[in-house]
């Protein structure tokens, strides 16, 4: 390679590592915001680096599991409660509206709303979260996995814990 | 060791090489997503949770993930062309910038249609969503930069230092979904795992990836084959191609 052509390569390299090493820095510097939600752990315990916890009254999203059996819907409205949980720790949404398709329960979801008390959140949406695993209907029930129908509810989930 | 590559940085021989694997390339890509889109679409079993609507994998993985293949080809070719000074390479970025655009807003679109049933939303800020939001922006910007200056080569100079800054959004891209918590799921498909879906599915995905990367190659070459043509106006061998075609 002739010296001239060397030095462009040498200049574009310099300047591709001086923006990967500023983006890095800035990307590093904003990773606690990039994150699009909360686990029930971070909102309990704070963030794993900075120990920064969401305050009383926040918005913010939270994204878990839906836990088997915490599922309670109103009999009178669209008002629905239930429990999300991670590894470690249980949150609390409480919602009222439209759930999407694939909300059901032991499903990733992302609720959207304000933090009222430690562990409770109401919650103004709510998104389902979908995983990369896709499967057919025969291995999936094979496999003892959800069959792809409506969840079932028990009576007293359907008519709601405060009717009585 | 390169000296094979040396005859190429003619515009004539190089034309000519386009124009004669053009018609592999249409023909390959075609076939390809004929069989792809046929097995996917109506032969592949459905997906337990999503029932039909899992079908639109097989357009948005292979636009979405083939977006930004196109783009370091772009990036590619706009090194060579800065580093060596070579016109035609300039020219193969001008003519991959639309492709790529087009190919990322039907990523995005195909995306968007399958989000709203769902995750329940068309659109959201995560990670994933907004740093392929930014490749269209970038590919935009490229596509600018390329029409707006009459100098050709000043044109590759100022579009390659965009698009060489904009790499480091490709990684961004690819590993956002492992790097923050995003509502978009992670990769489906990676080289070093055994993928999470089913032989069935997998395989149809993996043509349509392969038929619409042939099919890219041949809009490529057919861009850069205009390219070729635009810049060269005023050359004997282009006077003369045109003579022979008014006939």
């Amino acid at each position: 390679m002739n010296p001239r052509r060397k030095k462009r390569l040498a200049v574009i390299c310099t300047v591709m590592f001086g923006v990967a090493a500023v983006v890095g820095l800035v990307l590093y510097a904003l990773s606690q915001n990039i994150d699009l939600f909360y686990t029930p752990h971070e909102i309990v315990n704070g963030k794993e680096d900075t120990g920064m916890k969401p305050q009383i009254g926040q918005r913010i999203r939270v994204g878990g599991m839906v836990k088997e059996g915490s599922v309670k819907r109103n009999g009178e409205n669209l008002k629905v409660t239930f429990v999300i949980y991670d590894n470690e720790e249980e949150v609390t949404v409480e919602y009222e509206g439209l759930l999407p398709d694939l909300f059901r329960e032991g499903q990733g979801i992302v609720a959207n709303g304000a933090l009222v008390s430690p562990r409770l959140v109401k919650a103004s949406e709510v998104l389902a979260k979908h995983d990369e695993e896709y499967t057919s209907p025969e291995i999936a029930e094979a496999m003892g996995k959800a069959k792809h129908e409506k969840p079932q509810y028990s009576e007293q989930q359907i008519s709601g814990s405060e009717k009585t | 060791m390169w000296k094979w590559l040396h005859p190429y940085a003619q515009p004539e021989r190089t034309y000519q090489l386009a124009t004669k694997l053009l018609p592999w390339f249409a023909v390959s890509s075609f076939i390809t997503l004929v069989i792809g889109f046929v097995w996917g679409l109506a032969f592949a079993p459905v997906d337990y949770q999503q029932g039909q609507s899992y079908r639109i994998i097989f357009i948005h993985v292979p636009t979405a993930s083939l977006s930004m293949t196109i783009y370091m080809a772009m990036a590619t070719a706009s090194l060579i062309g800065m580093v060596w000074q070579l016109k035609l390479s300039d020219a193969a970025a001008a003519a991959m910038a639309p492709i790529g655009a087009v190919i990322t807003v039907i990523a995005l679109f195909t995306g968007s249609f399958w989000g709203k049933p769902m995750w329940g939303t068309w659109w959201i800020w995560d990670a994933r969503l907004t740093s392929e939001l930014i490749l269209l922006f970038l590919y935009l910007g490229v596509i600018a930069l390329h029409s707006s200056f009459e100098d050709k080569v000043l044109a590759g100079r100022a579009a390659g230092i965009l698009t060489l800054v904009g790499v480091i959004n490709i990684p961004i891209i690819k590993y956002s979904v492992e790097w923050w918590n995003t509502l978009h799921q992670g990769a489906t498909i990676s080289k070093l795992e055994k993928p999470s879906m089913d032989t069935e599915m997998l395989i149809p995905l993996l043509i349509n990836i392969l038929g619409f990367a042939l099919l890219i190659a041949a809009l490529t070459i057919v861009r850069f084959r205009n390219e070729v043509i635009a810049r060269n106006t005023m050359r004997p061998w282009v006077k003369e191609l045109v003579a022979k075609e008014a006939q």
